[in-house]
């Protein structure tokens, strides 16, 4: 017999988790899949500081703030599938899982897609140069330290200024490792001043930007590198090429979500999140399937994930329970200076007020925040510094939305 | 002293200097990053988060329960190195009190599966 819940989620990492537990609050029967033995997701293996400031009022660690809502979720009566793998998702909502038992299908009322994100690779990137060993993601990295106990090399060179490049720096440098240089494409770092400040200058460790990586050295194992600054079209300038020796590489070069599961299903997606276009309920273009968290678009602070899986959640409760319709939907755009908002679309004629997020393209110093509502000025606030690696939020009140939404820089 | 400050993305560049017990912050923006330079100054502290070994050889993750000196961080870090926890370790157990810093303990924040 097949089961039957009212709201599946996939995935059981922070957005999974607070999806299931704002579900379960409304009164759904609800069922995580988690592939991994645990629940946490990621989390597990970020043993630094800095999570739950915003959502929890208190600087915990990654697996400390994941255990605060295990404890919540085993608490409740939600089911949890570990080792499960949803192999397959369709129109009509049945969830085909791999697990331990063997093969089943699930039939949700609702599902929640919380499947996070992944790291982009060195195939993905490009370098040139030897295939040699010693080339991980950063988060790799991190794995087989914090995890496992491997410290994955004695002499590091990192490329991308991400956060978990960052934070491995300084873990890798407080395990005995020698961080010779951070390389940064960009003009700028993709990661928070705190971590630049704590995990780099803390311990003297160069960060060079607008540079990149020329070729790789090393057979079997990696035994250096060429860099060289790049042109204002990010081109490498060979004739400045220099050679650091290392064994190992990092990349920390960006996150993409992991939507393999929506291939084949008519939902549509944004080019430049590579997540879901959704509604202000987080809910996708195909009915009754909402998204959350990194695999929506990849956030900066865990908390933005717990407070955006909780509306998630909710609405898929909503939605299984009969209570959520959907109406027309007006669109809300990104221009001048702003590469995203999110929610792409809020649905006409409610009251209350509905937060809109985004990322800027580039930094930008003294810019004043816009929206408008057909042509019309509905919300203004000026700013000091917007940076790509910071998520914006701004509220807007439901009454002023009446027609199309444009977000921009002033 | 020269240092970046941390408390908004601004980053603004501080130069922090001493004249006659006086403390002078310059190259801030607003309070808070007069507030940071000073305290940068005149006690610079850290939370380490690292990891400890279990006597059943997986791993268990800690932190100090609050800002430790930042001259002291990598010798504590080498210290927390050394030790090696019991296999039934949980989330908020004490690995060791007053931890290079009085009122501040070495706590068990993760265990490793």
């Amino acid at each position: 017999m097949t089961k039957r819940y009212d709201v599946v989620v996939i995935g059981g990492g922070p957005a999974g988790m607070a999806a299931a537990l704002s579900a379960f609050e409304k009164g759904a029967k609800v069922l995580i899949v988690e592939r991994d033995v645990r629940l946490g997701g990621i989390l597990n293996q970020c043993i630094h500081n800095g999570f739950g400031l915003h959502y929890i009022g208190e600087e915990l660690t990654g697996p400390e703030y994941a255990d605060r809502f295990v404890k919540l979720v085993e608490s409740k009566h939600i089911d949890v599938m570990l080792e499960s793998m949803v192999l397959r998702l369709t129109a009509d909502r049945k969830v085909e899982i791999l697990c331990p038992q063997g093969y089943v299908t699930v039939e949700a009322g609702a599902v929640v897609l919380a499947m996070g994100c992944r790291e982009r690779t060195a195939g993905a990137i490009a370098v040139p140069g030897t295939r040699p060993a010693g080339v991980y993601t950063a988060g790799m990295a991190q794995k087989l330290c914090n995890m496992k106990g491997y410290l994955v090399g004695k002499k590091v060179v990192i490329l991308g200024s991400g956060d978990i490049g960052l934070i491995m720096a300084r873990r890798m440098t407080l395990e005995g490792a020698e961080v010779e240089l951070v390389l940064e494409l960009m003009p700028y770092s993709s990661g928070l001043k705190r971590n630049i400040v704590q995990c780099l200058n803390d311990y003297d460790i160069p960060i060079k930007y607008a540079h990149t990586i020329t070729r790789l050295v090393g057979s079997p194992r990696l035994t250096g590198l060429y860099y060289a600054p790049v042109d204002e079209n990010r081109n490498p300038i060979l004739e400045q090429e220099q050679y650091v020796e290392c064994d190992t590489l990092l990349l920390s070069v960006g996150l993409i979500p992991e939507n393999d599961l929506l291939n084949g299903l008519d939902v549509e997606m944004s080019p430049i999140t590579s997540g879901a276009v959704v509604d202000q309920n987080r809910m996708t273009s195909l009915e009754g399937v909402f998204s959350c968290g990194n695999v929506l678009h990849v956030h900066d602070l865990v908390d933005n994930v717990s407070r955006e899986a909780e509306i998630a959640g909710a609405s898929a409760a909503d939605y299984a329970m009969g209570a959520l319709k959907s109406g027309d939907t007006i669109s809300v755009k990104a221009v001048d200076g702003v590469r995203y908002a999110l929610p792409q679309r809020i649905a006409k004629g409610n009251e209350g007020k509905v937060d809109v997020y985004f990322r800027v393209g580039d930094v930008y110093k003294g810019k004043r925040i816009v929206v408008e509502v057909d042509g019309k000025e509905v919300y203004s606030r000026k700013t000091l510094i917007l940076a790509p690696g910071e998520m914006e939020k701004i509220t807007l009140t439901r009454a002023d939305i009446t027609g199309d939404v444009t977000v921009r820089l002033v | 002293m020269n240092m970046i400050c941390i408390m908004c993305p601004m980053g603004c560049p501080l130069t922090v200097e001493e004249n006659n017990g006086v403390i002078t912050v310059q190259g801030h923006t607003c309070p808070r990053g007069k507030k940071y330079g000073e305290q940068e100054f005149t006690a610079p502290v850290r939370v380490l988060t690292t990891l400890v070994k279990r006597a059943d050889g997986g791993m268990a993750s800690a932190k100090t329960s609050g800002p430790i000196p930042k001259d002291k961080v990598r010798e504590a870090a080498e210290c927390v190195g050394k030790i090696v926890v019991s296999a039934d370790v949980k989330i908020g157990d004490i690995i060791e009190e007053n931890f290079y810093a009085d009122g501040v303990n070495l706590v068990i924040t993760g265990v490793a599966q």
